[in-house]
């Protein structure tokens, strides 16, 4: 039997839900969201950690999901594109881009929320040049990125004005 | 318009499920029992295939089937095929070599696809890709399409000797010379037109069923046009007959023109179902995706513009050599000749103009049609061709542009196109104003106190979209028509169902073609229902590409909604007693003019359906289909404006301000035609500055990551200037002419004009890269 095969049992929550996995060593953050839970919003765009489609929040932090070994997340708190109705600023973040028209295709859509939805815990107020370097680790081939910017710009003027802590 | 009617910027339908994770993409299914393929692919250019021993792969942990072309020829699946018939000037028909699905006796390019290995995981399917032994023995390779056709080059197909596929021409070379005699300035220019890769955000996928008890296929595909893909893999590939194939295209995730051209992987996927009993899918990995999807552009061009002693043009000539690859794709012998050579008059009055292309198969990966398909290289020889010949003749690029501009239409191109519409000099206008084009020498100035380089650069670019009436492809050599279907189905209580060929991978047809049904009928959008990318629900149509969803797609729905108003009508008339003309549809209500009858249009559904009360005679229901065949293709036009700024220190070129003018006829919904232009400015933008496909001699691809090739993130490109002056298009019943393309095909003569004002010469080959910049700053 190779280590690939040896499983562990790996606990994390995801979008407020508790979740028990039995993962193997080789297993990425991004298989066991896709295929063992089921919650395929999070995009394998390159599987390579360079397109940001499986961006989601470790503990409130941006991670690429498909770098991020499954095991590593145990006893951390995942937020993914599923987790709107969980999370304030997400939910906030999503409306913004149906308003904006920030989607085309869709496909990199949820790591651009995540991402846009990291940058706004951080810094609820950021500039334009900020939002544009923040947005930068993420790819779309459709919309050029201005409205993109729009969205998350929108959804900054609607949170509550505070810089936090860190 | 109304709140939600053409016109209207109103949100996407389709958001809500892309918001919160809920679209469905092909990698995202799961059907029971489903299994996991993986390729085994070339990694030679050119080789020939001596063994394949696939024994130790099969007795690998999991390992259902590994599967190679023998087995795929046995079974009498075919060759993939190009749809399109081009004859060389000589009238001889091109020259098409084979193309396996899966490799057998040779492999042509790094990538190619050999064996099949289907398992239980995708991992075990990778593991044991991994201990099939194939021999080969290597052959010479060739990448570069401008030595394919010389002397002791390798010989990549039997059928195509020296590897020229065909040698095309068009337009009227006696003309052209005698005009070229007559001139008092010939303008000179050698182009390349990069080579790019489309890298849509879903990497291709396919899921293949078979369904032993009814003998049919399911096939779901990150398609642009399934419709065309079961067509194609019914009559060519001898999958199953179209009553016993399903195609769905459900999310895709971007196309770009990559995803309309049926690839080896779903047919196999298909074939492989049946052969090993169980469901297979297969996802591309990135690097996959980069080997393995359809490349675009790769041109080199030599062209000659005659203009007389007051600047007129008289004559252009093109040369043309374009890289198809190993294969010739679906599309790919029309997108460098009748979707390029076409557009060589561009927005000016040119009398003579001839062109010649010349097709060449190379070791590369297949080569066809990426958003523009053909019209970005056409335009990027015309703009830079207006630009060069200003700068040479000491004149205002805007002035020349001028003194040439058509402004007459109808207009008969020398080139078969015939421009129905178009007003160039207000596209221009609006763009000189909205950069500030007259302030320009002030910003240089300014920009050189700085240390900086400055410069500012046109591009009035047309093209021909709205593809397209099918008797005129077909005298052209198209395999099929390109018409659209339209079926509209008013519910027993007034909400409707509307059924297109269409596909929309990103474009917002659930919204757009929602808001027509309600300019039409006052439902409101979300009783209005787009169906599309599935052949059992959609009976046929052509899909997505060209920019034509809108011109042609809208239109047959819009010939469908006619049909269903006009028995609606019949109904409502019957109904209240009233003359059919007398009634008018406003508001969701069918009314009796000038008087207060009325019959919502919930009530008018539904007697349709109860079918208590008709007209004598007629059927019940109230259901219509059509099919939209255009009379001519549309024209979008505009111009763009790019000012950049160079640091001479770096060569890092910053683009400081991008200005867009467009003119698409109609709008439907000006939120989603900007996003389109944004996004078709981004590749072009992409294309000028950042990316590019590198084959190394021995034809590895160099750039077959994120980390090699240089995609455009949110930091490389600046904020835009879009706007629109909007001639109707005369040619289709909504006046719509097509967003999706122009963003891709006026922008990167645009950027290339305006660094080499900056650099003071031509002498600049794209993409525009700090290295290249920095070196053609220290050339001359």
């Amino acid at each position: 039997m190779t280590i690939n095969a040896r499983t562990t049992l790996t606990s994390f929550v995801v979008n407020g839900d508790p979740q028990e996995v039995s993962v193997t060593g080789a297993q990425t953050l991004l298989n066991v969201l896709r295929e063992d839970l089921h919650l395929t919003g999070t995009k394998c765009g390159c599987n390579q950690g360079i397109c940001g489609a499986c961006t989601v929040l470790c503990d409130g932090m941006p991670i690429r999901a498909c770098l991020a070994l499954a095991m590593v997340v145990d006893g951390r708190d995942i937020l993914t594109v599923e987790g709107g109705k969980t999370d304030p600023v997400l939910s906030v973040v999503q409306q913004a881009f149906v308003e904006t028209g920030a989607v085309q295709c869709g496909f990199c859509t949820s790591g651009m929320i995540m991402s846009a939805t990291a940058l706004l815990m951080r810094k609820p107020s950021p500039d334009r040049q900020e939002i544009r370097e923040e947005l930068s680790g993420n790819l779309c081939r459709c919309t050029g990125y201005a409205k993109i910017l729009d969205a998350v710009a929108l959804a900054a003027s609607r949170l509550p004005i505070q810089e936090s802590a860190t | 318009m109304g709140i939600e009617g053409i016109g209207a910027r109103v949100a996407r339908k389709e958001d809500k499920r892309f918001i919160t994770g809920l679209g469905r993409y092909v990698d995202d299914m799961v059907v029971p029992g489903m299994k996991h393929a993986v390729f085994v692919r070339s990694p030679h250019a050119h080789a020939e295939i001596v063994s394949i021993d696939v024994s130790a792969a099969q007795a690998m942990p999991g390992v259902i089937g590994v599967l190679t072309g023998k087995e795929l020829k046995a079974d009498g699946i075919g060759n993939l095929i190009c749809g399109w018939m081009i004859h060389s000037k000589d009238g001889t028909p091109m020259k098409m070599g084979a193309w396996s699905p899966l490799a057998v006796g040779k492999v042509r390019y790094v990538g190619d696809a050999v064996v099949v290995v289907v398992a239980d995981t995708k991992g075990q399917a990778r593991d044991a890709a991994e201990a099939v032994q194939i021999e080969y023995k290597e052959l010479p390779s060739v990448t570069d399409a401008s030595k394919a056709m010389d002397a002791g080059q390798p010989q990549i197909h039997p059928e195509a000797e020296n590897n020229l596929i065909f040698d095309w021409e068009i337009g009227n070379g006696d003309e052209t010379a005698a005009a070229f005699t007559k001139a008092a300035h010939v303008v000179k220019i050698d182009l390349i037109n990069n080579r790019l890769i489309p890298n849509a955000m879903e990497p291709r996928a396919a899921l293949g069923v078979y369904d032993k008890a009814e003998d049919h296929y399911t096939c779901w595909t990150t398609s642009q046009n399934p419709h065309v893909a079961r067509l194609v893999m019914s009559a060519f590939y001898n999958i199953a007959p179209e009553n016993k194939l399903r195609v769905i295209a459900p999310d895709v995730g971007g196309g770009f023109g990559s995803k309309i051209y049926i690839y080896p992987e779903e047919i196999v996927c298909l074939w492989a179902s049946k052969k090993t009993g169980v469901p297979v899918k297969w996802a591309a990995d990135r690097t996959e995706s980069f080997l393995c999807d359809a490349h675009g552009r790769d041109h080199h061009t030599h062209a000659e513009m005659a203009f007389d002693k007051d600047h007129k043009i008289l004559g252009f000539k093109v040369g043309m050599q374009v890289n198809l690859g190993a294969y010739m794709s679906l599309f790919s012998s029309v997108t460098p000749t009748y979707l390029c050579a076409t557009l060589l008059s561009g927005q000016y009055n040119i009398p003579a103009i001839h062109a010649n292309v010349k097709a060449i198969y190379t070791n590369t990966a297949p080569v066809d049609a990426y958003r523009g398909a053909g019209r970005p290289e056409t335009t990027f020889v015309v703009e830079r061709m207006m630009e060069v010949a200003a700068r040479q003749f000491g004149m205002s690029p805007v002035e020349l542009r001028r003194k040439n501009f058509i402004r007459e239409f109808p207009h008969q191109t020398p080139v078969i196109l015939m421009y129905d519409a178009g007003d160039y000099d207000a596209s221009l206008d609006a763009a000189l104003k909205a950069s500030d084009y007259a302030g320009f020498p002030a910003r240089k100035e300014a920009a050189k106190a700085k240390g900086k380089l400055r410069g500012i650069g046109l591009s009035c670019y047309i093209e021909a979209c709205g593809i397209a009436p099918s008797a005129a492809v077909g005298s052209l050599g198209a395999g099929v028509g390109l018409w659209e279907s339209a079926e509209v189905r008013v519910n027993a209580v007034g909400t409707i169902e509307v059924l297109t060929g269409s596909h929309s991978h990103g474009q917002g047809h659930e919204t757009t073609f929602a808001q027509l049904v309600n300019s039409r009928f006052g439902v409101p959008l979300d009783s209005v229902s787009i169906v599309h990318g599935d052949t059992d629900k959609v009976q046929m149509g052509m899909g997505t590409y060209g920019s034509r969803s809108g011109a042609v797609g809208m239109s047959a729905i819009a010939k469908a909604l006619d049909k269903v108003e006009a028995k609606a009508k019949k109904i409502a008339a019957h109904l209240m007693e009233a003359d059919e003309g007398d009634i008018v549809i406003e508001n969701g209500e069918l009314k009796v003019a000038g008087t207060d009858k009325k019959v919502p249009w919930f009530q008018l559904a539904l007697a349709a359906y109860t079918a208590h009360n008709l007209p004598a005679g007629m059927e019940p229901g109230l259901k219509e289909t059509a099919f939209y065949d255009p009379s001519n293709f549309t024209f979008p036009a505009g111009c763009y404006v790019c000012e950049v700024e160079i640091d001479p220190e770096t060569g890092v070129t910053e683009i400081v301000q991008f200005v867009a003018a467009d003119d698409f006829g109609n709008i439907i919904n000006p939120m989603i035609v900007e996003g389109q232009v944004h996004g078709g400015i981004a590749q072009g933008v992409g294309q000028a500055l950042l990316e590019g496909a590198v084959y190394d001699a021995g034809g590895q691809l160099l750039t077959a990551s994120y980390m090699d090739y240089t995609m455009p993130r949110a930091s490389d490109l600046p904020s835009f200037q879009v706007s629109t002056s909007n001639t109707p298009c005369p040619s289709n019943p909504l006046g719509i002419k097509g967003c999706g393309e122009a963003g891709a095909i006026g922008s990167p003569p645009a950027v290339i004009n305006a660094i080499t004002d900056a650099l003071g010469h031509e002498d600049l080959v794209m993409p525009a890269t700090p290295l290249k910049v920095w070196n053609a700053l220290r050339k001359h």
